[in-house]
């Protein structure tokens, strides 16, 4: 599994060695997670059986177009990190700066999330063989998106993505985030770091579509400065259980924060979703919506929590969650959770599980819609105002087409 | 029965039908027929099992028919799906249509056209061509073009979903079309247009059952027949004179608790004052009109 020692093998500044060294010893105090522990509860983290997978950075090939088909064509820039290892890096695009390891991103590594935010967050910074660090200049508009492909098709691999993206002060710039993965049984834990500089607009929109065995466990941390702007998008739709651990940490006075996630479970994939509106800055936002359907054996977890600290007051928050469960042996949870501590705030927060809106197939079957085709339309309708709300219009024209291929093949009567 | 052909008359035939919505039966044997280019109007009080009525002939879940049947033109209606149903040639106007989220009236209907022409899915063609015969239809009723390809019923008001409902029918031309309280929430202007649209569908040959509180959506829509429903029974049907007779004198003739009970045939027409228009001017809001059948919510 990842021991200390390994960290000495690996590339980089002494400073950031030193860094891996104490993130290494962190990870190790702080031993296994254990569904026991509320930020791991209701997943398979106990099933988590390191002796599996080997901790190497072999390298190859780029990973498919998948949902990206096409992106990549008028892109600023292109990242291709496969099997722990950077494969390509093109820039196209003047205001954007793409670093690696040894070449720039050593001191940029940590920007955001120094340390954890838990313990596969410390192994990250211990164990990452291919950080990428992309700069938008301060006042740089960068109006294509700027692409990182992470790919793992090497069976029983283990390895740490790390991306830090720093978009200097008011710069605007959308990147995306695409893993792929073949059918390989392996372990990824990428975690991402967003430092939105004051007055900057930045978009990120992971898309998540690996194979059946995989497992993914990520973080994403941001924060965001004054009057600045962050959208987030997560698309997931693949793995055998796939989290992410969202933080968006509200530090700067008028800043503004979305966060837009998509997801489709399927087959006995488990999805598990925490997120952490964290509000420190006063008159700051943050709007979050998940929307999500379970299909077959698929399980689905979301908890979220919006926390306002004392100093954060005129905050406004908003957290809604929905999920559809399309068969009757699926299973979803969803745990919203409120932490206030300034009694200037608005938030609010909302939830719900169910399947396919008996009312809803009823009017559309009234019209002469057949019940496949109304409940397809209804699935999809669902998603409507979250795809629209995904920080690029490309990803939701994919997306939406895929999840068109999904529920057009799908029988969800037997959910009901 | 002689093989249908493109102008022949259809006919909707309720026999002795009994519905339960749990453990309630709300309907206990109604009969009722209406055939092509036939206005029929079904009035009653709250909790007589109007709206169920409409509910259990499209085929709403939540009800369970116990008796009787209902057949469009010999076929048992009660046997088919309600998306079935409508392909048959039923159509329903809700009283309160559903918001569908994400979903368009074209997509919607655009989806049952290309069913009904014999085509598997829709097209972009179909899309497109539902869309212009929505939009056409929508302009004959007064409801803004843009609207037929917002998502159903979000974010309309009470008299635009009636719009739109109106809208639906005139493009899914159906052969009987049930009318759950459209005049509700409409105002005067949309109920014209909506009521002579519907009008003039009638004289194309749609035959309708309209169900209503108030006898002000039947000035528009000229019943050849009205029926009065209490208790999940036809109690009395006559001509148009019948609904001035309720206009006058209310419901209260046919229930239980009155002494005139039993002789409610004698009350039609004679003697009452004409009051259309007057006596039962609804409420502001439609949704927290007092005749309310709690039942609609059922299912």
């Amino acid at each position: 599994m990842f021991t200390p020692d390994l960290v000495d093998a690996l590339d980089g500044s002494d400073a950031l060695t030193k860094r891996r060294r104490a993130a290494a010893d962190r990870a190790v105090a702080a031993g296994r997670p254990s569904f026991t522990e509320e930020v791991w509860r209701y997943t398979p983290i106990d099933d988590l059986d390191p002796a599996q997978y080997a901790f190497a950075a072999p390298g190859g090939v780029r990973g498919p177009a998948g949902l990206m088909s096409g992106v990549d064509d008028g892109a600023a820039a292109v990242v291709h990190i496969s099997n722990g290892a950077v494969v390509e890096v093109s820039v196209r695009a003047d205001g954007v700066r793409v670093d690696t390891l040894g070449n720039g991103a050593d001191d940029l590594i940590g920007t955001v999330a120094p340390e954890g935010p838990d313990v596969f967050g410390d192994w990250n910074l211990a164990l990452a063989t291919a950080p990428v660090a992309v700069s938008i200049d301060p006042n740089a508009v960068v109006t294509e998106p700027i692409v990182v492909h992470v790919h793992t098709d090497v069976e029983g691999l283990a390895w740490f993505p790390r991306l830090v993206v720093m978009a200097g002060r008011t710069s605007q710039a959308t990147v995306i985030e695409h893993h792929t993965g073949g059918d390989a049984l392996a372990l990824i834990s990428p975690l991402t770091e967003l430092s939105v500089g004051d007055g900057a607009h930045l978009g990120h929109v992971t898309v998540q579509e690996l194979g059946g065995a995989a497992w993914q466990i990520a973080n994403l941390c941001s924060d965001v400065g004054r009057d600045a702007n962050l959208r987030i998008g997560h698309v997931a739709m693949g793995g055998d259980y796939a989290r992410a651990r969202i933080g968006t940490d509200m530090t700067g006075r008028g800043g503004h924060s979305e966060i837009d996630a998509v997801y489709f479970g399927r087959g006995t994939s488990t999805l598990d979703f925490r997120t952490f509106q964290t509000h420190v800055a006063p008159h700051t936002t943050s709007a979050l919506l998940f929307k999500g359907a379970v299909d077959d054996y698929a399980r689905a977890v979301y908890t979220g929590l919006i926390r306002i600290e004392a100093d954060a007051s005129n905050v406004q928050a908003d957290q809604t969650n929905r999920n559809l469960k399309l068969s009757p042996n699926a299973w979803a949870e969803s745990v919203p959770n409120l932490e206030i501590e300034n009694s200037d705030v608005q938030c609010s927060h909302a939830s719900s599980i169910g399947p396919v809106d008996a009312d809803q197939r009823f009017y559309l079957e009234s019209r002469g819609v057949p019940t496949d085709v109304a409940e397809a339309l209804v699935v999809r309708g669902f998603f409507d105002e979250v795809l629209d709300a995904l920080p690029s219009e490309q990803i939701s024209a994919s997306v939406r087409r895929r999840i068109d291929e999904l529920v057009s093949d799908a029988d969800f009567t037997a959910a009901l | 029965m002689s093989a249908p052909t493109a102008d022949a008359a259809h006919t909707l035939r309720i026999e002795g039908l009994h519905a339960s919505a749990g453990d309630t039966e709300i309907l206990q044997g109604v009969d009722l027929e209406v055939s092509s280019g036939r206005v029929h109007a079904v009035m009653g009080p709250n909790g007589s099992g109007k709206s169920t009525l409409a509910h259990v002939v499209m085929g709403r879940p939540g009800y369970e028919v116990t008796a009787g049947s209902v057949t469009l033109d010999g076929v048992d209606v009660l046997s088919l799906a309600p998306w079935e149903r409508a392909q048959a040639g039923l159509f329903l106007a809700m009283q309160h249509p559903t918001e569908v989220p994400g979903v368009s009236a074209a997509q919607a209907l655009a989806e049952a056209l290309a069913l009904r022409a014999g085509n598997d899915s829709s097209s972009a063609e179909q899309l497109e061509r539902t869309r212009s015969l929505l939009e056409a239809e929508a302009a004959a009723v007064g409801l803004k073009a843009e609207l037929v390809a917002r998502p159903l019923n979000v974010d309309m008001s009470g008299g635009e979903k009636k719009r739109n409902e109106t809208v639906q029918l005139a493009v899914l031309q159906p052969r009987i079309a049930i009318l759950d309280e459209i005049d509700s929430g409409l105002d005067i202007d949309a109920l014209r247009a909506c009521a002579n649209r519907i009008e003039a569908l009638t004289e194309a040959g749609l035959g309708v059952l309209a169900i209503t509180h108030f006898t002000r959506v039947l000035e528009y829509l000229r019943p050849d027949e009205v029926h009065v429903i209490v208790d999940g029974r036809i109690v009395d049907s006559g001509g148009p004179e019948l609904a001035e007779a309720l206009e006058a004198d209310g419901y209260a003739p046919y229930l239980p608790q009155e002494p005139d009970a039993g002789v409610a045939v004698s009350i039609g027409g004679l003697g009452s004052t004409p009051a259309v228009g007057t006596g039962a001017s609804g409420p502001e809001d439609p949704f927290a009109d007092p005749w309310a059948d709690p039942l609609d919510e059922l299912g």
